[in-house]
């Protein structure tokens, strides 16, 4: 029982750190998913942007000068604004953007017809349980009417007006990102290139190059924060195995010394211990794995806006850090062990 | 010949709070290879104090205590240690197995921890473990044994690493008449026909006589 809940609570720290990761992967891919849905092949940002957030804007101007560069098939400005959490909501101009992607696919309703009306993804209206002529409640101080439903995957999952939203937002003539279609798609290179010498301190990106960008490694703050969810994990893992093993050590005194009775030294029970808390760590490892799976279900079942991921390639991060995390947990109760006296120890009931 | 074990002049002193207790006040005693002495005595007149000296588990204060010509008043913690090993062998009252382990496993992590796993066994603690009945309880738990069958694998455990001596203490003190004389019979077996010398602890005049000769404690000394 006291191994099952050890294996248990290291899987819950692996289980943590896992889904966080995996909720923070599938955010990022996520937006690659919606800026590739776009159908654009360069984005150009404001030269304030970070990678990631919308935290700066630029002259609706651009748009303008853009289609003016002869490789230009089309392009299109959107204003992104924040609208608490991890949402936002994006002004767009149908027209301008049905022609970059192709417009979007209904599931219900269409296009807006009137000024109070958004148009929401199907993710959205899942996890809002929104349906078309339903009330989008509070967003920007307002209510709003949902008009349409789109399927997921373009460029955000909540869409107002274009000049609507940058009249509410107090962003008149403002952009965010501006998408850019080209006629030859295998001259992105040299058009970002030419974007970056004659559009000043502008972000150029092409898609491709944004998406290798967008990963956890090129985010400073995500990275960091990664780092101390791991960090965390260890510690919870290292004092529920410390736990464990302290009571183990207790429970198992008269073993130790009929072991030390035997010739065991000090250095083979401590080595007899931590090869348990190894294992330990190792199997509460593999179940954190496998927590991860059902949290990626439940997330997927309750909070489908999040989009959450199954990150393989942190597994051996994962399965070490539980494993020294145990190791670090068993080292007192283990040196404890390692010094109990033998006599003392085989009298013990 | 030189003795197996020469003890002279052994005291042990215990600290109790701010107390001296004296367990062992001056003892003399030499044990042939292959003999077998009974040790017996009223409670607390030093018999395991005895016991967990010449098995290393806990050093003299003064005099000399020699096993197989090793000095056991120099050795450290380690070398005491590594005695235990594979010059001593214990047998304790309450069996002391290992629950989780089977049998085979119980008799196997003493060669482990003398550093003899994988190694093959030898072939008298083949015939031993024939002699003491275990061969067809090798796959069970202790819970799954008698209490006569487990003092017979603390038996085995103690013997295969064959140990210079084999230190008993009251082996059938748990056990019923009929187990009694079945473990002390195979302890003489034992002695007889491989030569192991074995010093045992018991209340027991009966079980005392099974031994080649008798030693009486009184108060941290030998007596008689």
């Amino acid at each position: 029982m006291r191994t099952a809940l050890s294996v248990v609570g290291i899987g819950v720290s692996v289980a943590m750190v896992l889904t966080l990761v995996g909720v923070s992967q599938g955010m990022l891919q996520e937006s690659v998913r919606q800026k590739r849905g776009t159908g654009a092949d360069i984005m150009i940002r404001p030269s304030g942007a970070a990678l990631i957030g919308f935290s700066a804007d630029m002259t609706a101007k651009v748009v303008p000068v853009v289609r003016e560069f002869p490789e230009v098939a089309l392009a299109a400005g959107t204003l992104v604004v924040p609208i608490g959490g991890v949402n936002s909501v994006t002004g767009v101009n149908l027209d301008e953007f049905g022609q970059l992607s192709g417009g979007f696919r209904y599931i219900d309703g269409g296009p807006f017809r009137n000024p109070d009306d958004v148009i929401i993804d199907d993710v959205m209206a899942k996890t809002e349980n929104l349906h078309v002529g339903d009330t989008l409640k509070n967003m920007l101080n307002r209510n709003w009417h949902v008009c349409g439903i789109v399927e997921p995957g373009k460029l955000a999952r909540i869409f107002l007006p274009l000049p609507l939203l940058q009249e509410l937002t107090g962003n008149t003539n403002k952009v965010t990102v501006v998408y850019v279609k080209l006629k030859d798609p295998s001259k992105t290179d040299a058009v970002v290139n030419e974007f970056k010498q004659r559009l000043g301190d502008l972000k150029i990106y092409s898609m491709e190059e944004f998406a290798s960008l967008l990963s956890i490694d090129n985010i400073p703050m995500l990275k960091t924060f990664i780092r101390v969810v791991i960090g965390l994990g260890i510690i919870f893992g290292a004092v529920t195995v410390s736990l464990a093993m302290y009571t183990a050590v207790l429970e198992r005194t008269r073993e130790i010394g009929i072991l030390k009775a035997l010739g065991a030294s000090p250095a083979y029970i401590l080595r007899l211990l931590l090869a348990e808390t190894a294992l330990l760590g190792a199997i509460g490892a593999l179940v954190g794995i496998a927590f991860t799976y059902a949290t990626r279900s439940l997330m997927n079942e309750f909070v489908p806006s999040m989009t959450t991921v199954i990150v393989p390639e942190l597994w051996p991060i994962a399965i070490c850090a539980a494993i020294a995390g145990a190791l670090i947990g068993a080292i007192y109760p283990g040196l404890k062990a390692a010094k109990q006296d033998a006599i003392e120890a085989i009298a013990y009931d | 010949m030189e003795p197996i074990i020469e003890i002279r002049d052994l005291k042990k002193v215990y600290k109790q709070g701010d107390v001296d207790v004296h367990a062992l006040r001056g003892l003399d005693l030499s044990v042939d290879s292959g003999d077998f002495v009974s040790i017996v005595g009223p409670s607390g007149c030093g018999k395991s104090t005895l016991f967990n000296i010449l098995g290393g588990l806990t050093p003299p204060t003064s005099g000399s205590v020699h096993i197989k010509g090793h000095d056991l008043l120099a050795m450290t913690d380690s070398a005491r240690t590594d005695l235990r090993k594979k010059m001593v062998g214990f047998v304790f009252q309450k069996y002391n197995l290992l629950p989780t382990l089977t049998v085979e496993d119980n008799i196997e992590i003493a060669r482990h921890i003398a550093g003899d796993y994988g190694k093959p066994k030898d072939p008298s603690f083949e015939q031993a473990l024939d002699m003491l009945g275990l061969r067809t309880r090798l796959g069970r738990k202790p819970k799954q044994l008698s209490g006569g069958e487990q003092q017979r694998v603390a038996i085995a455990r103690a013997i295969v690493n064959h140990p210079a001596i084999l230190l008993a203490d009251e082996p059938t003190g748990n056990l019923d008449t009929e187990n009694s004389e079945l473990v002390l019979g195979l302890l003489k077996r034992l002695n007889e026909e491989t030569g192991q010398t074995i010093l045992m602890i018991t209340h027991n005049p009966e079980a005392a006589a099974y031994g080649h000769r008798m030693v009486k404690m009184r108060d941290g000394r030998i007596v008689a």
